[in-house]
This record gives C-alpha cells, sequence and structure tokens, in this order.
C-alpha cells in the first residue's frame, strides 16, 4: 500500500516540477547556464532575492533577457555586464574586486588575522608568565 | 610584558565593539532602496519608441536641448497618483517633463491624463519594459534629471515631492546656472 501511494507522489511531482520551468533551451549547458545566471543575478525591486526566487515583474523581465541573451549565443559574462552597467554592482551576488568592495572582500579575512594574532599573543603571554613563577619557585 | 601595557589591551575589545557599532549605526539610516545609479553621468540609452499622444516614434533625441526630467509611471502604480499633483505643480512652474509610461496600456494611460491632468511636454510608451530595463529602472515611479547634452545627471526612485526636489534637484539646477533651480 505504502509503496503505492509513494510511487503515485512521484508521478503527481513530475509535473509540477516540470511546470515552473517555463524557459526552453536547445541545449542543457544552456539550461544549466541560465539557472546559475538567475541565482547569481540579484532582484533590484525585492532585495535580498535573486531573479530566479523572485516573483516581482523587473525579476521577470531580468529572467527573460537572460534567456533571450544566452539563446542569442552571449556568454555569462556579458549577461552579467548587461545588468551591472544598468543596475550596478548591486545587482550582482558575486560583485568584483574593487575599492568600493574592498572591506566585503578583505573584512572577514582581516578580522581573522586580528583574532589569530590575539590568541598567539595571548598564549605568548600565559606561557610567558608561566616561565615567571616558576622562575619565583626556584 | 609590563603590568602596565596589560591593562591598556583590556580595553582593545571595546574599542573594536565601538567601531563596529559605528560602522553598522551608519548603515541603519541608508534607505535601501536608494540603489547608486550606475547610468548616472552616461547618456540616455538609445531609444526608438512611439508617443502616447501623437503616435510618432521617439528617439533619444527628444531628450536632448534643455534640462528636462524623466517620470516613469504606469496607471498601475499607486504612488504615481500620490506624485501626479506635483508634477503638475512642477509643470506650472515651467520644468519640462516627459512621462515615460512603462509598461502600460495605452487606452488608460489616455484616460489617466484626461482624468488627472497631463504634466507631460510628451509621453513615449514603453509597453514592453525594454527602455525601462536599459535605463536600469525596476518600479515606478522614478524620475531622472537629464542635462542638455541628453546625459543622466540623477536618478531618484519613489515619490517625486517638495522635499525631494528641493534636497536633490534644486541644487543641481541651482548649479547649472539653471533658473528651475529657484534663487541660490
Amino acid at each position: 500500500m505504502i509503496r503505492w501511494l509513494l510511487l503515485l507522489t512521484l508521478v503527481l511531482a513530475a509535473p509540477l516540477q516540470a511546470a515552473i520551468d517555463i524557459y526552453q533551451f536547445d541545449t542543457t549547458d544552456q539550461q544549466d547556464r541560465f539557472h546559475r545566471l538567475t541565482e547569481e543575478l540579484r532582484c533590484p525591486k525585492c532585495q535580498n532575492q535573486s531573479i530566479a526566487d523572485s516573483d516581482a515583474q523587473i525579476a521577470r523581465d531580468m529572467r527573460d533577457r537572460t534567456a533571450s541573451m544566452i539563446r542569442e549565443g552571449h556568454s555569462d559574462q556579458e549577461v552579467v555586464d548587461f545588468f551591472v552597467t544598468r543596475y550596478g554592482d548591486f545587482v550582482s551576488y558575486r560583485p568584483p574586486v574593487n575599492e568600493r568592495t574592498a572591506i566585503l572582500w578583505m573584512g572577514p579575512l582581516g578580522l581573522m588575522l586580528i583574532g589569530v594574532l590575539a590568541i598567539v599573543m595571548l598564549v605568548r603571554r600565559a606561557s610567558r608568565s608561566a616561565e615567571l613563577e616558576e622562575d619565583d619557585r626556584t | 610584558m609590563s603590568k602596565k601595557n596589560t591593562g591598556l589591551w583590556v580595553f582593545l575589545p571595546l574599542v573594536g565593539f565601538v567601531a563596529l557599532a559605528l560602522l553598522l549605526a551608519s548603515g541603519l539610516g541608508r534607505n535601501p532602496e536608494e540603489l547608486p545609479s550606475a547610468l548616472a553621468g552616461k547618456p540616455v540609452p538609445g531609444f526608438s519608441k512611439p508617443s502616447l499622444i501623437t503616435g510618432d516614434t521617439l528617439t533619444e533625441e527628444r531628450l536632448t536641448g534643455q534640462w528636462q526630467l524623466l517620470n516613469v509611471w504606469g496607471t498601475w502604480c499607486p504612488t504615481c497618483y500620490v506624485e501626479h499633483p506635483y508634477l503638475l505643480e512642477l509643470a506650472q512652474r515651467g520644468v519640462p517633463i516627459v512621462g515615460m509610461d512603462y509598461k502600460d496600456e495605452d487606452d488608460k494611460a489616455r484616460d489617466y491624463l484626461a482624468r488627472y491632468g497631463n504634466p507631460f511636454s510628451e509621453v513615449i510608451v514603453d509597453a514592453d519594459g525594454q527602455l525601462g530595463l536599459d535605463l536600469g529602472v525596476y518600479g515606478a515611479p522614478e524620475t531622472f534629471l537629464i542635462n542638455p547634452r541628453g546625459e543622466i545627471v540623477l536618478r531618484h526612485v519613489g515619490e517625486l515631492n517638495q522635499r525631494a526636489w528641493d534636497e536633490k534637484f534644486a541644487p543641481v539646477l541651482r548649479q547649472a546656472g539653471n533658473p528651475l533651480g529657484g534663487p541660490s
């Protein structure tokens, strides 16, 4: 019985998944690129959503344009550049490294360095004071 | 390491915390909707679109020759209704405004202008939203200030009102020596 139910859910689920995917591509490679790009581009209207997630009108337009650019044979970089020149670096979830985004890219690394430095100093100090205590005992 | 030195190090986490708090606090006051316009200083992208009023084909040429506003609107946009009386007021003061009817139906747009008044010297029909995409528009209303060379000088997202005019548009016009910016 349970086996039949499982099979039934599988059969019912298949067309549901197909309904979400309305963009047709010639190759699976184009399909994959479309999915990756729409995950990587950020919706300017409903911030913190990618254009793949968002239901906003502008996200739909951007998906349409992404799909048509891929079909026309543009490279991934060309698609991203197209949107960046219009909406700014904001639109990419993978912003370029420049002086304005330096803190974004280097910040975590810098904080980690400070942390490591602090630990090293603490450890060295602890071992030094331990040595001093031993010296006191003799 | 001396005792005195250790005493100062104790404050390091506090200093770090205060610095981080200040950094984050400076971000709190910002409006996240206010994206830096990637097009500031660049010419209006080329286009070829029909006019809502005459049906003639309009190009980016229409946006050169004088300081003017390009206002993105649509009858589907609630804030545009709120903004409309202020656009009429600006038009009455002599500010040239070109409208861009964004992703709208022509009939509805004509009814709208007939009912609420028309502040626009010309209305570009962007039914498919492609010009909007080229302009980096992601909603309505949005208002661009365009200089006589046809370059985008600034962009305002959301309702255009007296405050936005005084704070953003008027200073630029004054600096350019345009009387529409008011007395300096």
